[in-house]
């Protein structure tokens, strides 16, 4: 057969079409289970590591509770999971499962969000921690922030999807995340999150109360996504924050 | 070497040095800029490279006869495509951490220049056999100068190496810090891996004149 005719050139390309499209369709629903799985269970170790469950070991590791017991340890820790759409506050166990991106674009739509909130319970303290999401240099950033009830906050957790190596991608390492930790997010009565600042003078962040931060050097536009992604997850939550805070 | 012939070693042996794709092809470079910030960063892309690239000339050198030279560079990309989107999801699968670290490079690697140049030039006219050699020897040999731009990259403008503090820590100034040595942070900018690449070429052909091109 001439290899070369139109005919055969179109059949090839019809048959590698089918075979290749046939093979990648069987492997993602034959792994789907699987990745699903992972990405529960992905979800569950950032939430209680923003609440200081995890396996850190010295200064510079991020060590999640392994997989195998993450479940287990999720539903000890985390006492209620709540959803709050719009004045609403409901229960609801799947609330981690929530995609805060698609409910960031219902807002957009003038649509009333679902935002999720895990409370949470360590050493007698109650954390009350909340998903954010938002905008880096290359892709999306997100992440989880657990507050106690006077706002400060008690630890975060960031992950991104293509941050430049060595530069954004910093933002989930240890000597940023840590730095989040006393902050508070409050100026005066103001939700003013926190800033990653890169002239606050602060390198060692001992000023807590400065809403700053001290930024990653060469990542500015990373670092002012996670900026923008703290101040505007923080005002969504504005009204239960402001709930929990009267409660005293 | 028992193993290979003197022929097939020198498929390996041949773009580690003296026929490297980026020092003197200067193909690949744009992921050589992009991602050796970080040697841990370098090392896992060297990795897929060698995996995708090695699979990838097999499937096209056992393809070759029947590829209709009209549509083959077409063939070529479902090719790479196909097995980066396979290895992704398997690992997304079996491997979740793995997974994350590569999700940067699934883009690179299909777009990236070696590999459809090795597709292209290497194993559409040679058996599978020696298509496999050629697959690894070339992506080694991109993967050898990321490992070292990636080496300098980190180190000089980190401090570290593999994310290790080697040369202590530059806050509470140990180490080298303590006698007033500083990061150089424009080494984590793409710029200065440009210029890397540039001094390992001029380091290259100035021990092997025969590499030098004539005008």
């Amino acid at each position: 057969m001439n290899k070369e005719n139109n005919l055969y050139t179109v059949l090839f390309a019809s048959l590698m079409v089918v075979v290749v499209g046939s093979i990648l369709a069987y492997l993602a629903s034959a792994l789907s289970g699987r990745i699903k799985e992972n990405e529960r269970f992905e979800k569950q170790q950032n939430i209680l590591y923003a609440m200081g469950v995890n396996e850190n070991e010295d200064e510079g590791s991020v060590n999640f509770i392994p997989t195998d017991r993450v479940e287990q340890e999720f539903s000890s820790y985390i006492t209620e999971q709540l959803v709050i759409e719009g004045d609403k506050i409901t229960k609801d166990d799947q609330a981690y499962l929530i995609d805060i991106k698609k409910q960031l674009d219902l807002l957009k739509n003038g649509e009333t969000p679902k935002l999720p909130v895990f409370v949470g319970e360590k050493d007698g303290e109650t954390y009350y921690i909340i998903p954010m999401y938002g905008k880096g240099l290359w892709d999306a950033i997100w992440g989880f922030m657990a507050l106690d009830k006077n706002m400060t906050v008690k630890g975060v957790y960031f992950d991104h999807k293509g941050e430049t190596p060595g530069l954004g991608a910093n933002i989930k390492q240890r000597y940023f995340m840590d730095d989040f930790s006393g902050e508070t997010i409050l100026n005066g009565d103001r939700y003013a999150g926190i800033n990653v600042a890169k002239g606050n003078n602060d390198p060692l962040n001992d000023i807590k109360d400065d809403n700053e931060v001290d930024a990653l050097a060469g990542a500015t536009i990373t670092g002012n996504g996670v900026s923008s992604m703290i101040s505007t997850t923080v005002n969504l939550y504005k009204d239960y924050f402001e709930s929990l805070r009267n409660k005293g | 070497m028992a193993l290979l012939s003197k022929k097939d070693a020198n498929l390996i042996l041949d773009p580690l040095a003296d026929n490297n794709p980026i020092t003197i092809q200067v193909l690949g470079i744009c992921s050589a800029l992009a991602i050796t910030a970080e040697l841990k960063a370098s090392i896992v892309m060297a990795l897929s490279v060698v995996f995708v690239l090695g699979l990838g000339n097999v499937v096209i050198s056992m393809m070759r006869n029947i590829i209709p030279s009209k549509i083959r560079i077409i063939v070529q990309l479902v090719v790479v495509a196909a097995l980066v989107i396979i290895v992704d999801q398997v690992l997304k699968a079996f491997a979740y951490e793995l997974s994350k670290t590569l999700a940067v490079f699934v883009g690179l690697i299909i777009t990236n220049c070696i590999i459809m140049g090795r597709f292209e030039a290497f194993a559409l006219g040679n058996g599978v056999w020696r298509s496999f050699l050629d697959g690894i020897g070339n992506a080694a040999g991109y993967g050898l100068i990321l490992i070292i731009v990636g080496f300098f990259r980190e180190l000089l403008g980190s401090g570290t190496l593999l994310g290790f503090q080697v040369l202590g820590d530059p806050i509470a100034k140990t180490g080298l810090y303590s006698i007033g040595y500083e990061n150089n942070g424009f080494m984590l900018l793409s710029p200065m891996a440009l210029i890397v690449v540039g001094l390992l070429i001029w380091v290259q052909r100035s021990r092997n004149k025969d590499l030098i091109e004539e005008n």
